[in-house]
């Protein structure tokens, strides 16, 4: 970047008015709950020269950078903050505005240093800060806008991309970042990653002064939506960027905040174990529950390993669940959560953990099966979205394709859901595919189910892995897991118990299928009695599935699931949890899928983070943040 | 110590407390940033370190009360208040704040009630000799800002 770059960018930037003095007047955000810390601070950077504004709070923080994008230069934010973790500034502003953030702790083990460079910190400071550090922290302005100059004027599509790639995996890697320990300037391999993000984020080839591109939350979610459309693995910032078709973005732009978007979506998975706030999304009370929940979910699925939900004895509950899923809102923040959880598993780990794990499913699918199931939310997935959701389910699709189920809808979360049913036994599905009668709505999933459950399917689907997975592969066969539940209910311990219950309450929800079972699976409690449950549930209308599957309900099922998934020889967790996955009974089995444990954590975790993440992102409403979706107790297994 | 005057004093106050580990270079770069633009700089930063660090030992004071054996929260308190003591240079209770967390980390009841008493007690320690320090710079005027023999 040359002489003038900078001036301009400085100009551009509202000027100190020391065009040619920078770093003098550069414009520092810092935010630290710590008056005494923030004041010291403070009175370092101005003894720098630069122009400082501070805050408190993390919130007051983003408010401020938000409204003010472009008159801001750095953010320096302190690691532990009471309303909201550091390293989740750090992504937001990261990706929203693309400003270099450096952070600051008084904890300097490795870990933590490692996680503020792969949520993409330019610098990571030890408390307390000497002067001596913070007069060089300029460089990462100036390296951040280089590389946007060096990156713009080299770019071509492909060179740009793989450019962004290659610093998405240096920046994952951290191998480079390790450097950075020593904080001292040296954020060559930090800024690598930084600066073709950079470089993409500002592509207005017309001018030298790059305007940046602010992602709003509108434009973010046409981001997320046009990614779903076209399946992580696919999105391409090309298509993406046609596909959002919105004016005054480059593809470069698109390619960079996709980068950041799947380095989000990675660390969100990462972090999905800390999120015992899903069974708060869960709830699906709110959008942002149910974003919330889903990506609790996906966390969880990725994470939790034994999440294992109590039944929880009273269908009402469920039915509640469901009814709630299939509201309106539940749906509609289930096409939300789809692609914000999306978006947040974005990363192929995300989806292939949480739907992936049925069957292999791509998180393409899912992901375009989730935007599916989002709209069919009261159906039960007559339609079926097919592919993603069952493809979820075992590669299988056998199960799919005959079922119909309903899971279509539930596809995005269902996946995950689904996912924990076949995993607990292959057999008890067969076991149900003889039954069929079970579920007279089911109809068609009981009958095509047997015979797919019969299939190595579910049993694939059961051995995803490890439950955390099944979410997505659940979605389709939902509808037979159930009866097959019933039937395997000796086979699948966790079956019986709730998720029989929870697995028809969840397929209630989204399908009208007379899941009565979602009644009775509850009260199943006992696998031998798991086929009952299924009958009973079945029996139960359909409404009480879409109440009861309140993401508690799935959780108790979920622990069948698990069961499943991990005790299940063969069974394979009927996916009829999956098929009921509605809304509520995605982002609930998202809970307790595989971890079953980890949902209602994950939920309140998830509230707790994610929430903020996808509150951040998106501004849903969030009428309770800290409710537990999941009613049902959770016991970590 | 033989100081005569005030500022001299304080300068001894100050070096004795460098001396005896309750400050830190920290401290200095503190007085470091005063200056005519602020020039009640360490005033304001010792007062705002007092106050605000009593309302966190409160908390986990509070917490140890309340929440029994969640070292996590008693933790995530104490961090904060170590990060308070870092900034100003507060080295022994930064260590007794070390302390107990790693009775924390260690689920050591014990051992963290122990660890927070000594951390009150360094805390009320160095709240008595730095409103002195305080006091005498103040009395001093303002060229005693100058002078800061005790800086390590």
């Amino acid at each position: 970047m040359t002489v003038e770059e900078v001036k301009l960018e400085v100009k551009a930037n509202g000027g100190h008015g020391a065009k040619d003095q920078f770093p003098v007047g550069m414009r520092v955000l810092a935010v630290d709950d710590d008056p005494t810390c923030l004041k010291v601070l403070e009175n370092l950077l101005l003894r720098c020269q630069y122009h400082v504004t501070t805050t408190g709070q993390a919130a007051t923080a983003l408010k401020l950078l938000r409204e003010k994008k472009d008159q801001f230069d750095l953010v320096i934010s302190d690691v532990h903050m009471p309303d909201m973790d550091g390293f989740k500034l750090l992504e937001l502003v990261g990706l929203e505005m693309d400003l270099p953030v450096i952070m600051l702790s008084a904890n300097g083990e490795t870990q933590t240093v490692m996680k503020g460079i792969t949520h993409g910190a330019c610098d990571y400071l030890l408390k307390p800060v000497r002067i001596e550090q913070l007069r060089t922290i300029w460089q990462h302005v100036v390296r951040r806008k280089s590389s946007d100059a060096k990156n713009h004027g080299n770019d071509n599509d492909d060179s740009g991309k793989k450019l962004q790639l290659a610093s998405a995996e240096g920046d994952n890697g951290g191998v480079n970042r390790n450097k950075r320990t020593s904080r001292k300037g040296r954020d060559d391999n930090g800024d690598d990653g930084d600066d073709s993000d950079d470089s993409n984020e500002n592509g207005d080839s017309s001018t030298q002064k790059k305007p940046r591109v602010v992602w709003s939350v509108e434009l973010h979610r046409k981001f997320v939506a046009a990614v779903n459309q076209l399946g992580i693995d696919k999105a391409v910032p090309k298509k993406i960027l046609d596909l959002m078709n919105v004016e005054n973005i480059t593809r470069e732009n698109v390619a960079s905040h996709l980068q950041k978007y799947r380095l989000y979506l990675k660390r969100l998975s990462a972090d999905a174990s800390r999120q015992a706030n899903l069974t708060a999304a869960f709830g699906g009370r709110n959008p942002a529950y149910v974003n919330m929940g889903l990506e609790a979910f996906r966390q969880y699925n990725n994470a939790y390993g034994r999440y294992r939900p109590v039944p929880t004895p009273n269908h009402s509950q469920s039915n509640n669940l469901l009814a709630r899923m299939n509201s309106p809102s539940a749906f509609g923040m289930h096409g939300l959560l789809p692609s914000q959880s999306l978006q947040i598993g974005h990363t192929q780990n995300n989806l292939s953990t949480s739907l992936g794990n049925v069957g292999g499913m791509n998180n393409g699918n899912l992901i375009r099966g989730a935007h599916m199931p989002l709209q069919d939310s009261s159906n039960c997935f007559p339609t079926g979205p097919s592919g993603n959701s069952f493809a979820n389910i075992s590669n299988g699709t056998t199960l799919v394709p005959t079922n119909n189920l309903p899971l279509h809808s539930l596809e995005p979360s269902n996946q995950q859901h689904l996912g924990r049913m076949h995993s607990s036994s292959t057999d008890p599905f067969n076991s149900f595919v003889g039954e069929s009668p079970q579920f007279p709505d089911l109809g068609r999933c009981n009958t095509t189910w047997p015979t797919a459950v019969s299939s190595s399917n579910v049993h694939e689907l059961g051995q995803k892995d490890s439950m955390s997975q099944p979410n997505l592969r659940v979605n389709g066969p939902k509808l037979e897991p159930l009866s097959s539940f019933t039937e395997a209910s000796s086979q699948i311990p966790l079956l019986g118990n709730e998720t029989h219950g929870q697995v028809a309450s969840l397929a209630n929800t989204a399908l009208p299928m007379p899941f009565n079972q979602e009644a009775v699976p509850f009260t199943y409690g006992s696998s031998a009695n798991s086929r009952e449950m299924l009958n009973n549930n079945l029996a139960l209308s359909n409404s009480g599935i879409n109440s009861s599957l309140p993401n508690l309900r799935i959780d108790n099922s979920v622990v069948p699931r698990q069961t499943l998934d991990g005790g299940n020889s063969g069974g394979g967790v009927p996916p009829l949890q999956d098929c009921r996955i509605d809304q509520q009974a995605v982002s609930s089995q998202l809970n307790y899928n595989n971890d079953l444990m980890g949902t209602s954590r994950l939920q309140r975790g998830l509230s707790g983070g994610l929430d903020d993440i996808v509150v951040d992102m998106f501004r849903p409403d969030r009428a309770d943040d800290g409710v537990p979706f999941i009613d049902g107790d959770w016991e970590l297994v | 110590m033989e100081c005569y005057n005030l500022q001299r004093q304080a300068a001894c106050l100050k070096r004795s407390l460098f001396d005896q580990g309750y400050l830190d270079e920290q401290f200095c770069q503190i007085e470091d940033l005063q200056d005519e633009a602020s020039p009640n700089f360490t005033e304001e930063v010792v007062s705002l370190f007092f106050k605000d660090s009593a309302r966190l030992m409160t908390n986990i004071e509070q917490a140890m009360e309340k929440n029994p054996r969640d070292f996590n929260r008693w933790d995530a308190h104490m961090q904060q208040l170590k990060g308070s003591c870092y900034s100003i240079g507060a080295s022994r209770m930064k260590n007794e704040c070390t302390s107990f967390r790693n009775n924390c980390g260690d689920e050591n009841a014990e051992g963290c009630m122990r660890s927070f008493q000594k951390v009150k007690r360094e805390h009320g320690v160095l709240r008595q000799k730095l409103e002195s320090y305080i006091q005498l710079l103040r009395q001093a005027g303002p060229a005693e800002t100058a002078t800061r023999p005790g800086c390590a």
